[in-house]
């Protein structure tokens, strides 16, 4: 009824046209050869890609701040937060030498997501204080083997020197707070020096 | 050369020939399949996807050969070799093209001329069913043996009107021979003029004969998960569905040849003594000819195939039996009456 398009359902006599069969059988020839010059409904994939929106809620990606340090503080939020159980992590202290490396005191040494289990809901995203996991607009690759679903580090990290491009999903508002330096978390690692600096 | 070598050389190539449409057949299915549903089609294995039944092929090879271990095994063998060998054999009596002179000697572009053609591609073509009977009966599986109990019933209900509509083809040409059947329609109308109907019910029948749809009634993946092949894996499996592309390649040949021409083209004595080209060139462009009208056929079986449903299996024999047979004998008494007054007959 919404779309306007349904018929009423009549159980009249054929007629004897319609009991030849054989002109039904044309007409139906004829549907089926017209979809021969139809645009396809599919694509060919890896070579062809469909355009995705700019939110898209594809692999994750752990960010690291401007001066290279990763932002993870191994919190769990995001492994608390997610409803598919797919995050784990191990946590660890910095050392004096690592101070480059980690943003916080605290960082994970081991950070895994069972892609598998991942329903990529985005809930870790917006449960992260630090801004340190974001939803990419990158689709999982598949591949044979299970363990192999199993992202670490080594593939969430950004690399220091290819860094993804996250403003897209990053609300006007959220924007808006990360300028506050009022909470501690939104301190560049320069502005911490500089706090630093002038507490002496 | 001897005559001999020639047969010999001739079988080699229709064989060979035979191999590759049935190959390509398959790869044609998948892709008239898709451009039908809207779809691409297999197209990663190489250009185009033209190594696709390449690809089949290794895979059916690879696969893991199962013998259920209660069923007779000797038949459970036999049966594909059967339905492939006797699918092999319907594309001898096919005439292909005209003649070609090599030198002295003269040959035919058909491998055997039998005066009896027409009888002999029947024969065949009912012991076809034996290879999907035995098949089915020794897989010792209901689902098999009820997709071969309705196998050879299809068969010979259809055989029937098949062998009437055929009936009256051969009262109106004379011969049983497919080669006069042609030479016949070198010039003039085909005979699909003058037997419409016979043309229908033949077309009907062949669908029914190869076990096509909307008459896979054996097969029904959705009812009786392949029928008679439920049992078979690997080559075997392979050899019964090949058999049935061979089928279909065979049956579209003689359904050219029967009501299409076979490899006459319109205009061709009126084209050769315009251009003046020789019998030679004459013959390779009638070959064409009728690979273009087997081709087309073959597009029609798999065009039908993904438009219309699977019959239920009492309408298939209502088909059959309560119109089919009843026509076609109505075709013979009127294509009688009609010989008779237009004075052919006397
Ligand atoms: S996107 Fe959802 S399911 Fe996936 S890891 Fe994050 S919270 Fe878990
Ligand atoms: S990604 Fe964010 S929420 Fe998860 S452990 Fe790291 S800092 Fe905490």
């Amino acid at each position: 009824m919404l779309t306007n398009r349904s018929k009423q359902v009549v159980k009249k006599e054929m007629t004897w046209v319609e009991k030849a069969y054989l002109p039904a059988i044309f007409q139906g020839l004829i549907i089926t050869f017209k979809h021969i010059f139809k645009k396809k409904a599919t694509i060919r994939y890896p070579e062809q890609k469909r355009p995705i929106a700019p939110v898209y809620r594809g692999q994750h990606v752990l960010k690291r701040d401007e001066s290279g340090a990763e932002r993870c503080t191994a919190c769990g939020l995001c492994a608390v937060a997610c409803p598919a159980e797919a995050i784990t992590m191990v946590a660890a202290e910095r050392t004096k030498d690592e101070v480059s490396l980690y943003r916080e005191e605290k960082y994970a040494s081991v950070y895994e997501i069972n892609m598998l289990r991942c329903i990529f809901c985005g809930l870790c995203e917006e449960a992260c204080p630090k801004e340190a996991i974001f939803l990419t607009d990158r689709i999982v690759p598949s591949t044979f083997e299970r363990h192999e679903f199993i992202f670490g580090k080594d593939i969430l990290v950004e690399p220091v020197n290819e860094r993804l491009d996250v403003t897209k999903r990053q609300t006007p508002e959220v924007l808006e707070f990360k300028k506050d330096k009022k909470h501690k978390h939104n301190l560049t690692f320069l502005d911490k020096v500089i706090v630093k600096k002038s507490r002496h | 050369m001897q005559p001999l070598l020639i047969k010999a050389i001739l079988v080699v190539i229709i064989f060979v020939i035979t191999l590759l449409v049935a190959l390509y057949a398959t790869f044609a299915e998948r892709k008239v399949s898709a451009i039908m549903q809207d779809r691409i089609g297999p197209n990663r294995a190489g250009p185009f996807g033209l190594l696709q039944p390449l690809a089949d092929g290794v895979k059916m090879f690879m696969k893991e050969e199962l013998i259920p271990s209660l069923s007779n095994k000797w038949l459970f063998i036999i049966g594909p070799c059967i339905a492939l060998l006797t699918s092999f054999m319907t594309g001898v009596v096919i005439p292909w093209g005209g003649s070609i002179t090599i030198g002295e000697t003269t040959f035919d572009l058909q491998i055997t001329d039998l005066n009896i053609g027409i009888l002999y591609l029947f024969g065949v073509v009912s012991m076809g069913v034996y290879g999907i009977m035995i098949g089915g009966w020794a897989s010792n599986n209901k689902f098999s043996l009820i997709g071969a109990i309705r196998a050879s019933s299809q068969m010979i209900s259809y055989e029937i009107a098949m062998g009437l509509a055929i009936i009256a083809l051969v009262m109106t040409t004379g011969t049983l021979s497919l080669k006069d059947i042609v030479m016949q329609q070198d010039a003039g109308f085909a005979n699909i003029v003058y037997q419409p109907v016979g043309f229908l019910i033949f077309l009907i029948c062949a669908f029914a004969e190869t076990n096509r749809a909307p008459f896979d009634m054996p097969e029904c993946e959705t009812e009786l998960i392949g029928g008679y092949h439920t049992e078979y894996s690997s080559l075997k499996l392979g050899f019964y569905l090949f058999a049935e592309y061979i089928n279909m390649f065979v049956s579209s040949a003689v359904i050219a040849c029967f009501y299409f021409g076979g490899y006459n083209f319109p205009f061709q004595t009126e084209l050769q003594n315009w251009l003046g080209f020789s019998n030679n060139v004459l013959s390779i462009l009638q070959v064409l000819a009728m690979f273009g009208k087997v081709l087309f056929f073959i597009f029609f079986f798999m065009w039908v195939r993904w438009t219309i449903p699977r019959f239920r299996y009492d309408q298939l024999m209502t088909l059959g039996w309560k119109i089919l047979l009843p026509l076609a004998l109505i075709n013979i008494f009127i294509t009688g009456i009609v010989m008779y007054f237009s004075g052919s007959i006397n």
